[in-house]
């Protein structure tokens, strides 16, 4: 393994862990000045985690040992996720470890995992919240299976990094069939990360709500971890968008080391548009009734068969 | 002395043998369940732990053959150890030592067929299986599938007191005999005008494409009633239920899988080189399979039929691999065709295990409630946490889910498919992936399944108060359940060590191979070259030092204090267990996204019932739609026959004397 390998790798991962709440904190205050209000702090999300750590934690009498698993779980496979996304360098020596469809399969064990220790306590939300977990899951997994298997014919390979570094020194060709992937992925990106039209991560509403209802009965600091794996996995959701469609400036394996220390504040200006961008989304459109989500997330799917299909025909 | 077996094939009979021996055992004391339960079923086991020995360590070495001078005069057995069947002994010994040792604590008194009938019912069914994998002509191929079917009938019909339980059995029976029939004329076509019915006539036959396109489909059809194949499958989701529980993970985990031996059997062996668009055919009907049984076993309230369903998704996904291989195989792609067998085998082997882990502790469950309802279940993982930790390796298994072993056979399947490209046939080409696409729709299906199972039965609170009085399984349940999740989690985390054999049972079945791997032997590679790979071990201790390390790191710099209080549930505080949702509630979205699937009957309750109530019956539409219009058929054309029938013996003594007549007449 070569030291620039690991470089790559521990700095991926310290900047996904100190971005991902960051990035949820410039969301939200995007979304606030959209909407004329005044803005939270950028850092409100990390004072969030900070006092959940610190406070006790009260765990339901009915709570079997999984329950106090899932957050650490959860927690663990968002940031070995992060570690497999090539957004700074393609060097990372985890990707060899798993390759794109391995890190679909990761996102679900996490989400497994939630949604079983949603129905551990045995309340009417927990359960209730789980099942609308589980059915945007199963069908925004195969949405975003068929996003990464576009991106994978195309450079005729799985594994992220190769993925990356194949579309980035492309010559900036169009591709027809990535654009209706783009289109999916989006869609998908809202749907698991429990965002508006699908789910609205400001509410408390009970019968609106999905992410929340899975989390309704953790506290202190299960509910810091489970919130910072949240923030992770939009994060992750956000850098295989990049990955994918934007690839460009990453330190790939031809390039010199250097090029890492100028893909840092490329990529914080790409969060900061996508950022943006997710915020004016939230901001126009309303949420759906929860029986709305599948054909939402259909049309992501077919969005996605359609981009196939389009490569196939194209091969482009 | 006994001869000391000198070759594999010599002790796998030996040992066959042996399971037959166990079996008559059992009818010296039949009624002693400690005699049995505690000597025959552990034997048995044994039995099957060396099987597994000796099969798995004989891949690669070569085929060896046998006579069996039994049975008809002038029509000796032939035996025959290749690779394939090799592969599947180990699969058949190493599945079923862990079911006896389950079965040894399993089975207690007055369950119907007294224990010792059982024991013989169970061994011979054992060793049938054991007899079909080595059966080299179509005589001994026959007798030994019959066995097979006809022992796991009795077995199924274990509880025959029970009306319902008697009507499954014989909707087995009538179906595996009609798919018998269809594999006999599969052989039938295949002997191609010799008469010679061994399998090397057979694969020296040199069968015109139609004929061999015949065989090809009488044995899909054939095989694929065995396997569960929909539109077959309408016995299987009423017979694995019906059966006791080690029978039910027996049928699931390994019976299914003879049906997958014989179709390989016949497809790359016996009829050579199998042509690109019965690939398709398979590829068509697994894939319906799959989707049909993962959308069915997710609105099943009944555990045993969710598995029994869950089944039938899975042999979809590896007729998928079936049909896969195929294509690829005729399109002249042999490195796709080995990475498509081998998924499929890899799949067998995961399923196996996975399926008769959870069946084995639905039996633990039922056993210590009395409840297969979904509904009346809940909480066990409290009371029974034994089985409930295992479970939930299976049920991840099972969800398709890294680093466990569901996930890898899958993963290999995608990876085919998404190199499938490349076939020389447009409309394939354009077919394909959707394929794909529809594989990656039931994996992520089976999950929800896996979800509702799993945090139905052990999670949340005791939907009874009975519940609180369960027990966790016994020491030798536990022993078999933890065998089996062992072999789920090693299948997991050294697929390269599998894959490396199965290449040896590919090349040798198909002349198909993998390149040679270049990634060091913890890493998997689809094809070398694709720069493609995954380490479930690797992962598994990624996840695992995360986990720690964040654990260490909470109670370093913050502090361990926890307390416990009611649960929050948004301050309502009246919670009971009514209130959690059902297992009709988990399955609802389902319900209500695939309605076409279903053939429903709802009752909704109007707004001013006094006492209102929720029903919603969901049935099989292929059974109201095919096989009762079927069975419908066949009662007026027996209606009309029998006319004939009048009961008095001078109308059939008229019967004979016209037919004399009328033969007399045409002979002069």
């Amino acid at each position: 393994m070569r030291p620039i390998g690991i470089i790559t790798q521990l700095l991926e991962l310290i900047v996904a862990l100190a971005a991902a709440p960051l990035f949820v904190g410039w969301i939200n205050q995007c979304r606030a000045w959209l909407q004329n209000r005044s803005a939270p702090s950028l850092w409100l999300p990390y004072r969030g985690i900070r006092k959940l750590f610190h406070k006790d934690a009260v765990i339901a009498a009915g709570a079997s040992p999984l329950f106090r698993l899932a957050p650490y779980m959860v927690f663990a496979a968002m940031v070995v996720a992060a570690g497999i996304i090539p957004s700074m360098g393609t060097r990372l020596p985890l990707t060899q470890v798993a390759d794109a469809i391995a890190l679909v399969g990761l996102l679900a064990t996490a989400r497994v995992f939630m949604s079983l220790a949603a129905m551990d306590i045995g309340t009417a939300f927990g359960t209730l919240g789980a099942r609308r977990e589980m059915m945007v899951g199963f069908l925004a997994e195969p949405a975003l299976l068929m996003v990464i298997f576009v991106a994978s014919l195309i450079s005729a390979t799985t594994a992220l990094p190769a993925i990356t570094e194949h579309l980035a020194t492309q010559s900036l060709g169009l591709y027809p069939s990535l654009a209706f992937t783009a289109v999916a992925f989006l869609m998908v990106l809202l749907a698991e990360n429990a965002r508006i039209p699908v789910d609205n991560p400001a509410t408390h509403l009970e019968l609106t709500m999905i992410h929340e209802a899975l989390l309704l009965e953790y506290s202190a600091r299960h509910l810091a971890l489970m919130e910072w794996a949240a923030a992770l996995k939009l994060f992750n959701y956000a850098c295989i968008g990049f990955a994918l469609f934007i690839p460009w400036g990453v330190s790939t394996r031809g390039s010199a080391p250097v090029t890492l220390l100028a893909s840092l504040p490329l990529l914080v200006a790409k969060l900061a548009v996508a950022g943006a961008v997710l915020a004016l989304i939230e901001t126009v459109s309303a949420k759906l009734r929860v029986f709305r989500a599948p054909e939402f997330l259909a049309t992501a799917f077919l969005f996605a068969v359609l981009g196939l299909l389009v490569h196939l025909l194209l091969g482009a | 002395m006994a001869p000391v077996p000198h070759s594999p094939l010599d002790a796998c009979l030996v040992l066959l043998a042996l399971w037959g021996l166990i079996g008559l055992a059992g009818l010296v004391r039949p009624r002693s369940l400690r005699y049995v339960g505690r000597t025959l079923f552990p034997l048995g086991a044994l039995c099957g732990l060396a099987l597994a020995a000796v099969a798995f360590s004989a891949i690669g070495t070569p085929t060896e053959h046998a006579l069996l001078l039994v049975g008809l005069p002038d029509l000796p057995m032939h035996l025959r150890r290749d690779a394939l069947a090799s592969l599947f002994l180990g699969l058949l010994g190493a599945v079923s030592a862990g079911i006896s040792v389950f079965a040894a604590g399993y089975f207690r008194r007055g369950q119907g067929t007294s224990a010792g009938l059982l024991c013989l019912q169970y061994h011979l069914f054992l060793a049938s299986m054991g007899f079909v994998l080595l059966a080299d002509d179509a005589y001994a191929f026959m007798v030994a599938w019959e066995s097979m079917a006809l022992a796991s009938y009795f077995l199924v019909t274990t509880q025959h007191s029970l009306g319902e339980i008697r009507r499954a059995g014989f909707l087995y029976l009538l179906i595996a005999h009609v798919g018998a029939l269809a594999i006999l004329l599969a052989f039938g076509v295949m002997q191609g005008g010799s008469w010679q019915f061994t399998f090397d006539a057979m694969r020296a036959a040199r069968l015109p494409p139609s004929w061999a396109a015949a065989a090809f489909l009488l044995a899909l059809f054939g095989f694929g009633t065995k396997a569960g194949l929909a539109p077959l499958h309408v016995w299987l989701p009423e017979a694995h239920p019906a059966a006791p529980s080690p029978v039910s993970a027996l049928m699931s985990g390994v019976m299914l899988k003879m049906a997958v031996y014989g179709m390989l059997r016949v497809s790359f062996d016996l009829l050579g080189t199998p042509q690109w668009w019965w690939g398709v055919s398979a590829l068509a009907v697994g894939l319906f399979s799959a989707l049909y049984g993962v959308v069915f076993a997710a609105a099943q309230t009944d555990m045993k039929r969710l598995l029994a369903w869950s089944s039938i998704e899975n042999v979809g996904i590896i007729f998928t691999g079936v049909g896969l291989a195929i294509v690829f195989h005729g399109a002249g792609m042999p490195a796709l065709a080995a990475l498509a067998l081998i998924a499929l085998l890899y799949h067998a082997l995961n399923h196996a295990f996975m399926k008769s882990l959870l069946f084995c502790s639905t039996g633990a469950v039922l056993h210590s409630t009395g409840e297969r309802n979904l509904g009346r279940l809940g909480g066990l993982i409290h009371r029974m946490p034994w089985v409930a930790w295992l479970s939930l390796i299976g049920a991840l298994s099972l969800a398709g889910l890294p680093p466990l072993n569901g996930f890898v056979s899958e993963w290999l399947l995608l990876q085919a498919f998404l190199f499938a490209h490349q076939v020389p046939h447009t409309f394939i080409n354009m077919l394909l992936p959707l394929g794909a696409a529809l594989v990656a729709l039931a994996a992520a299906l089976a999950a929800y399944v896996m979800v509702k199972f799993y945090g139905v039965i052990f999670l949340g609170q005791p939907r009874e108060a009975t519940l609180l009085h369960a027990h966790d399984a016994n020491a030798l349940e536990r022993l078999g359940l933890l065998w089996l999740a062992a072999g789920c989690v090693a299948l997991g985390l050294m697929p390269t060590q599998v894959v490396g054999t199965l290449r040896a049972v590919v090349r040798e079945l198909a002349h198909v191979d993998l390149p040679d791997p270049t990634a060091p032997w913890w890493l998997l590679e689809p094809l070398p070259g694709r720069l493609a790979s995954y380490s479930g071990l690797a992962l598994l201790l990624a996840v695992a030092a995360v986990v720690l390390l964040t654990f260490l790191g909470v109670r370093l710099f913050y502090h361990r204090r926890v307390r416990r209080a009611a649960p929050w549930d948004c301050g309502f505080a009246r919670l009971d267990a009514r209130m959690q949702d059902t297992a009709e509630g988990f399955g609802q979205p389902i319900r209500h996204m695939f309605e076409p699937f279903f053939a429903m009957r709802r009752e909704l309750p109007s707004p001013f019932d006094r006492a209102p109530r929720y029903h919603v019956a969901i049935a099989d539409p292929l059974w109201l739609r095919l096989y009762q219009p079927l069975g419908s058929l066949v009662q007026r054309i027996a209606d009309a026959f029998a006319v004939l029938q009048q009961g008095r013996i001078a109308t059939y003594l008229l019967y004979s004397f016209v037919t004399l007549v009328v033969l007399l007449a045409v002979v002069l």
